[in-house]
C-alpha cells in the first residue's frame, strides 16, 4: 500500500503527458470549432459580440481545463466538501446581491463574467456525493443514517435555485445526485418507491409551479393550446428542424431561425439552429460525438482505481448525458421547455466553466488513475 | 482482508450500475434519433410547406412618447407626424439595385448613400434598416406611387419629437437622439426599444426616460414565400409613454431667455416655500429640434465652437465664485455663532490704507473707502474690509458648515441631471485632503468676500437665498411637479417647528443635518437681520443695487449684488482702475446678483449670473428687478392654477 502510494506520487511529467485522453481532448475541440460556427450563424453570419465572446472564453477555459488537469484527483478529493460549500455560499450570495435579467435572479456580477453559480453547483454535487460515497462500506450504503445526508446536500441547492427561479437547473442538479446514489449502490427499492410518491403527489407539485411554468408544462403537453404565446416557441423549433430535412439547408442558410422568434437562438436553442442548416446528418453526428464524449468518460472511469474516481466519472458522464438529452428533448418538443444549455454548444460563460471544469477532473482522474484514495 | 473483500463486491456494485445506466443513455439517445428522424425525414414535407409557404412574422411597432408640460400644461416636448423610409433586409434580394433606385426617387448625395452603406454593415441581415426617418411629403408620396417596383422598401408613418420653445428650454428639457451601444445597455431603454427609436439623450429627456419611453406593439403576420403580408393574427398595441409635469412657468422661462440674449449666463428663480424651480435658464443656447434626425456637420460646429459654450448648462453646471452674495451667509455664520456685535465698528480707509495679515495686503472694492462701518452697513455697501475681518474671526470650519447647510457644496436637482456640479465649499480639512497642505489664515479672509477656492452654481446660490428668505427653513428643491409638496402644508409644518421651538434641544451650532421644512438657524433674530440688511442694500440710499429698486410695496425686494474675479487684480490694475467694457472680456469680472420678492411675504428667491458682465450692480440687477415684476405679476395666477389642481386631485 504504501509502496503503491509512493508511486503514485512519482509520475514523472513525461509519464503524466503519455496518460492523457487524447481522444477526450480531440473531441472537445471538435465540439468547441462545431458550436463557434454555430453561435456565428445566429448572428447572421457577422463576427460580433457573441461569436467574439465565445471564442474568447473557449480559448480561456480551455487552458484552464488543460491546466487543472494537472492537479491531483486526491487533491480533488480532499476539497470535495469545499467545492460543495463554496458553491452554496454563491448560491446564497445570489439570493441577496444577485442581478437580475426577465424576472430571474440567477447571477452574480464578477466584472469580467456574469456567473451562474446554480452551474457551478452541478459539478459541485457530483464531486460532494463521489467523495462521500467513496469512504462509506457497501454494507452501510443501504442504511437510513448515511442515506439522509446525501439527500439533505442535494434538496439545499435544488431548493435555492427552484427559488431563482430556475427549474431546469435545478432537476440537472438533482438528476446528477441522484445518478450517484444510484452508482453507490443504494437498492432498487427506493427508487421505485420514492418514483411512485413523485407520481402520486405530482398534481400537488403543479399547484405550486410559477404560472409561467405551468403554462410550459401545459403547453408541452398540447402546443396548439397557445400557438403566439408559450407553444411558439416549440412550434417554431419543430418547424425549423423539420424543414432542415436529411442535409440541411446549408450554413448560413437557415430561414426559420433567422427569424427574431427565439429570444434564446444562441443559448438554449442552438441545436435547432444546427439542425436546420445540417440536418439529420449533421444532427446525428453531433449526437455521436457526444456520445462518443460520454464513452471516454466512463472509460476513464472504468480504468480508474479509486472508487471517488469512478463515482466520479461515472456519475459526470451521467450529468453530461443528462444536460444533451434534455435540451435536445426540449428543442425536439419531447420535454417541456425548462430552460437548459447544451453543454459547450449554447453560450454562456458559466455552463461552459462549468463542464470545463468537469472535464479537467476527468482528465486528472485519467492521468492519476493509479492513486490510491486513502478513506480519510 | 475482509475490508478488501468488500471493497472488490463494491467495485463490482458501481460497475454493474453503472452498465445499467448506460444501456438507459443509449435507449434515450435511439429515441432522439428517431425523433429526429421523424422530423427530418419523415415529416419534412409538411414542416418544409409550414417553414416557406406559413410563416409567421413579427414587427415592434414604436411607442410615442410621452409629453413633457410646464406648470400651466403647456406643452413643451410633443410628437409630431413624420414620414420615414424602411428597408427590410432579407426581403431584398439586390441591395445595390434597390439603393439605386431609392436614390433616383427621393434624390440621395454620395455622401448619403455612403452612410447606408456604412449603417447597413453593421446590421444583422434580418435587420431594418432605416434609409431615412424625415421624409418631405413630396418624397413619401413618391416612394408610395412606385412601391411595386421596390422589393422590401416600406414607407412608414411615425412620430418624431418636437420642442415648440426649442432654445429657451433646451437646458431643461433636452433633447432626443438616436440610440447609442451605450443607452441599450440601460434596462429601460433595451426591454423598450425597437429600431429607429429615439433616446433621451440629455436633460429630464435623459433622466424620465422610465417615465416617457412607453411600451412598443407588437403585430404579427402570416407572410407567404417572398415574405409579402398575407394576413395580421396578432396586435397588441403599443402604450404611450407617461406624462412629464414641470415647475417651470414657460412664460417666464421665456423671459428670462429673452434678458439673457446675447450674453453669457444663468437667471434661476425659485418658490422659497415649495422649492419649485419656476425659470432656469442659461445663455447662450442652442435648437433641440436639430438634434432628433441627427445634426448636420455644420451646426454642430457652429453650437461647439462657439466661445461663450452654449452646451453648458450655466445654471447647474457653471461653477463661479459667489463674490460678495457670499455675505450675508457669512454675516449670519459670525451672528449664530456670536462673534462680533453688529454695532462693532470697522473702518475702511480706502486703497491707500488697505487691511493687512502678516504684511499681506487685502483691498476693499472701493478705492476711496467706505469709512466707519458697522455690520448693517457693512452688508448693505458690500464693504470687503468689515468681512475680511470678521471671516478672520469667524474661521473657515464654522463658515462652512453654515454655507453647506444653507444649500452650497451639493447637488440641487439630486441626480436629475447627470451634469450637475456639486460646488465646492472649502474647510480646513478638505484642504488637507484634497491639496494635501494646511490652510492660511489669508485664505480664510478672502473666502469672506466669496472669492478663493469657493465654488457655487447659480442654481446653489438661488436656493441659499431661498432659504434665508423664508426664514432659516429647509426646503425640497424640484423641478418636476410633486403634488404632495404644496404651500399651505409647508406653512403649516413651519408653524409648527416654530410651536416647537422650545422643545428643540438640537445645538444648530454643530454641523448637524436638518430635515425638510425644519429651521437651520440658531437665533431666529440674526436671520431678520440679515434679511433686513438685505433689505437696505436695495431700498435705501447709498445700497449696491439702489437703482433697480421698485417703490411700490407690491414689487418691492431685497438682494445682494456680487462681482466675482476672474483673475488676480496687480496693483497696476488698481491704479489704472478702467471701466469694464474697456478691459478685454475674458478678463472682466462676472455680474452676480440674488434677491427675494416681495420684500413683504416673500415667495420667491432669484440669482442672476452674467459672465464677464462687470459689475453685480450694472450688469445684473436690473435684469433680475425686471424678471421679479413679471413673476410677481403672474404669482395669482400660478397659486391659483396650483390650488385648482390640487383640490381636483
Amino acid at each position: 500500500m504504501l509502496r503503491e502510494r509512493i508511486q503514485a506520487s512519482n509520475y514523472s511529467f513525461l509519464d503524466k503527458l503519455r496518460s492523457i485522453d487524447y481522444l477526450l481532448i480531440l473531441l472537445i475541440i471538435a465540439i468547441g470549432s462545431i458550436s463557434v460556427f454555430a453561435i456565428y450563424s445566429t448572428e447572421g453570419g457577422k463576427f460580433s459580440f457573441y461569436t467574439k465572446n465565445h471564442i474568447i472564453r473557449l480559448s480561456v477555459f480551455f487552458s484552464l481545463f488543460l491546466l487543472l488537469s494537472f492537479v491531483r484527483v486526491s487533491t480533488w478529493y480532499k476539497n470535495a466538501y469545499l467545492f460543495y460549500f463554496v458553491g452554496l455560499l454563491l448560491l446564497i450570495t445570489v439570493l441577496f446581491f444577485g442581478i437580475s435579467a426577465s424576472g430571474a435572479t440567477r447571477w452574480i456580477n464578477l466584472y469580467f463574467l456574469n456567473l451562474q453559480p446554480s452551474e457551478l453547483m452541478k459539478i459541485a454535487v457530483i464531486i460532494c456525493f463521489a467523495r462521500y460515497y467513496h469512504r462509506i462500506q457497501s454494507s452501510d450504503i443501504q442504511s437510513i443514517k448515511f442515506l439522509i445526508q446525501p439527500i439533505i446536500l442535494l434538496i439545499i441547492p435544488c431548493y435555492l435555485v427552484i427559488q431563482q427561479p430556475d427549474l431546469g437547473t435545478s432537476i440537472l442538479i438533482a438528476g446528477s445526485g441522484i445518478a450517484i446514489i444510484w452508482l453507490a449502490g443504494l437498492n432498487i427499492k427506493y427508487f421505485v418507491y420514492s418514483g411512485l410518491l413523485l407520481l402520486v403527489s405530482l398534481p400537488f407539485a403543479i399547484s405550486i409551479l410559477k404560472p409561467y411554468q405551468k403554462s410550459r408544462i401545459l403547453t408541452f403537453f398540447n402546443p396548439d393550446r397557445d400557438p403566439l404565446g408559450a407553444g411558439y416557441q416549440i412550434i417554431q423549433s419543430k418547424i425549423a428542424i423539420g424543414s432542415g430535412g436529411f442535409f440541411g439547408k446549408g450554413y448560413l442558410k437557415g430561414t426559420q431561425s433567422y427569424l427574431e422568434f427565439l429570444p434564446e437562438k444562441h443559448t438554449d436553442f442552438i441545436f435547432t439552429l444546427f439542425s436546420e442548416e445540417f440536418g439529420f446528418l449533421g444532427s446525428i453526428i453531433l449526437l455521436l460525438l457526444y456520445i462518443l464524449l460520454i464513452y471516454r468518460i466512463i472509460n476513464v472511469g472504468l480504468v480508474s482505481r479509486s472508487f471517488f474516481a469512478k463515482l466520479y466519472c461515472f456519475g459526470f458522464a451521467t450529468a453530461i448525458f443528462l444536460y444533451v438529452f434534455v435540451n435536445i428533448a426540449m428543442v425536439l418538443g419531447m420535454l417541456p421547455i425548462v430552460g437548459a444549455p447544451l453543454p459547450i454548444m449554447s453560450y454562456g460563460g458559466s455552463s461552459l466553466l462549468s463542464i470545463m471544469l468537469g472535464l479537467s477532473i476527468v482528465m486528472s482522474c485519467k492521468i492519476y488513475n493509479q492513486e490510491q484514495i486513502s478513506v480519510y | 482482508m475482509l475490508n478488501r473483500g468488500r471493497n472488490i463486491e463494491k467495485g463490482r456494485v458501481i460497475t454493474r450500475r453503472m452498465f445499467i445506466l448506460a444501456a438507459a443513455k443509449i435507449l434515450l439517445f435511439a429515441g432522439i434519433s428517431s425523433r429526429l428522424y421523424n422530423l427530418q425525414i419523415s415529416d419534412r414535407e409538411k414542416y418544409e410547406i409550414l417553414s416557406d409557404k406559413n410563416r409567421i412574422r413579427e414587427w415592434k411597432t414604436p411607442p410615442q412618447r410621452g409629453i413633457i408640460v410646464d406648470n400651466f400644461n403647456k406643452v413643451l416636448a410633443s410628437n409630431d407626424r413624420v414620414f420615414q423610409l424602411h428597408l427590410i433586409l432579407d426581403e431584398i434580394n439586390d441591395f445595390d439595385v434597390t439603393i439605386f433606385k431609392i436614390k433616383n426617387i427621393i434624390g440621395l448625395d454620395q455622401f448619403e448613400i455612403k452612410k447606408l452603406y456604412k449603417k447597413k454593415e453593421r446590421l444583422k441581415p434580418w435587420d431594418t434598416l432605416v434609409v431615412s426617418d424625415n421624409l418631405t411629403w413630396e418624397q413619401f408620396s413618391k416612394i408610395n406611387l412606385y412601391l411595386h417596383e421596390l422589393e422590401g422598401t416600406k414607407p412608414v408613418l411615425s412620430t418624431s419629437r418636437f420642442y415648440p420653445y426649442a432654445n429657451d428650454l433646451v437646458h431643461i428639457v433636452g433633447y432626443v437622439g438616436d440610440a447609442s451601444p451605450k443607452d441599450l445597455e440601460k434596462p429601460e431603454i433595451k426591454e423598450n426599444f425597437v429600431p429607429g427609436l429615439k433616446v433621451g439623450k440629455y436633460g429630464i429627456e435623459n433622466s424620465q426616460e422610465k417615465m416617457l419611453i412607453g411600451n412598443y406593439g407588437i403585430k404579427r403576420y402570416e407572410v407567404n414565400a417572398s415574405g409579402k403580408r398575407i394576413s395580421q393574427i396578432d396586435y397588441i398595441k403599443e402604450r404611450q409613454g407617461n406624462k412629464v409635469n414641470l415647475t417651470i412657468d414657460i412664460e417666464i422661462q421665456k423671459y428670462a431667455q429673452e434678458l439673457l440674449k446675447g450674453k453669457a449666463g444663468s437667471i434661476c428663480a425659485m418658490d422659497i416655500y415649495t422649492g419649485e424651480v419656476v425659470a432656469m435658464a442659461s445663455s447662450p443656447t442652442y435648437d433641440p429640434n436639430k438634434f432628433t434626425h441627427g445634426i448636420n456637420q455644420k451646426d454642430w460646429k457652429e453650437i461647439k465652437n462657439n466661445p461663450l459654450k452654449p452646451l453648458i448648462n450655466k445654471s447647474i453646471a457653471g461653477l463661479y465664485s459667489p463674490g460678495s452674495t457670499f455675505k450675508p451667509l457669512v454675516a449670519l455664520a459670525a451672528l449664530e455663532y456670536g462673534i462680533l456685535d453688529p454695532k462693532k465698528t470697522i473702518r475702511c480707509k480706502g486703497h491707500k490704507h488697505p487691511y493687512e495679515l502678516y504684511g499681506v495686503k487685502y483691498h476693499c472694492w472701493k478705492k476711496e473707502g467706505h469709512g466707519y462701518m458697522k455690520l448693517r452697513n457693512a452688508i448693505k455697501q458690500s464693504c470687503d474690509i468689515y468681512f475680511y475681518e470678521m471671516a478672520r474671526l469667524l474661521g473657515v470650519d464654522k463658515l462652512s458648515i453654515i454655507a453647506k447647510r444653507y444649500g452650497l457644496g451639493t447637488n440641487v436637482l439630486g441626480d436629475l441631471y447627470n451634469d450637475e456640479k456639486k460646488g465646492l465649499v472649502p474647510d480646513t480639512k478638505w484642504k488637507k485632503r484634497a491639496l494635501e497642505q494646511s490652510w492660511y489664515l489669508g485664505e480664510t479672509v478672502i473666502n469672506g468676500i466669496g472669492q478663493g477656492y469657493i465654488q457655487t452654481t447659480p442654481l446653489q446660490l438661488c436656493l441659499m437665498t431661498a432659504q434665508i428668505a423664508n426664514g432659516g427653513y429647509k426646503i425640497k428643491p424640484h423641478i418636476i411637479k410633486d403634488d404632495s409638496i404644496n404651500y399651505k402644508d409647508i406653512l403649516n409644518k413651519i408653524k409648527l417647528d416654530q410651536s416647537n421651538f422650545p422643545l428643540h434641544e438640537r445645538n444648530y451650532l454643530d454641523d448637524i443635518n436638518v430635515e425638510y421644512y425644519q429651521r437651520m438657524y440658531h437665533k431666529k433674530s440674526n436671520i431678520n437681520f440679515v434679511l433686513d440688511a438685505m433689505f437696505g442694500s436695495t431700498n435705501e440710499q447709498y445700497g449696491t443695487s439702489y437703482k433697480s429698486r421698485y417703490d411700490d410695496p407690491k414689487y418691492q425686494f431685497a438682494g445682494k449684488t456680487g462681482t466675482s474675479q476672474v483673475r488676480r487684480i496687480t496693483d497696476l490694475d488698481r491704479e489704472l482702475d478702467l471701466d469694464t467694457d474697456q478691459i478685454e472680456y475674458k478678463k472682466r469680472d462676472h455680474a452676480l446678483y440674488v434677491a427675494f420678492a416681495p420684500y413683504k411675504d416673500p415667495r420667491y428667491a432669484i440669482s442672476v449670473i452674467i459672465e464677464h458682465g462687470g459689475s453685480g450692480s450694472k450688469a445684473a440687477a436690473p435684469l433680475a428687478s425686471k424678471l421679479i415684476k413679471r413673476i410677481i405679476d403672474r404669482h395669482k395666477l400660478r397659486e391659483q392654477f396650483n390650488n385648482g389642481n390640487t383640490s381636483l386631485a
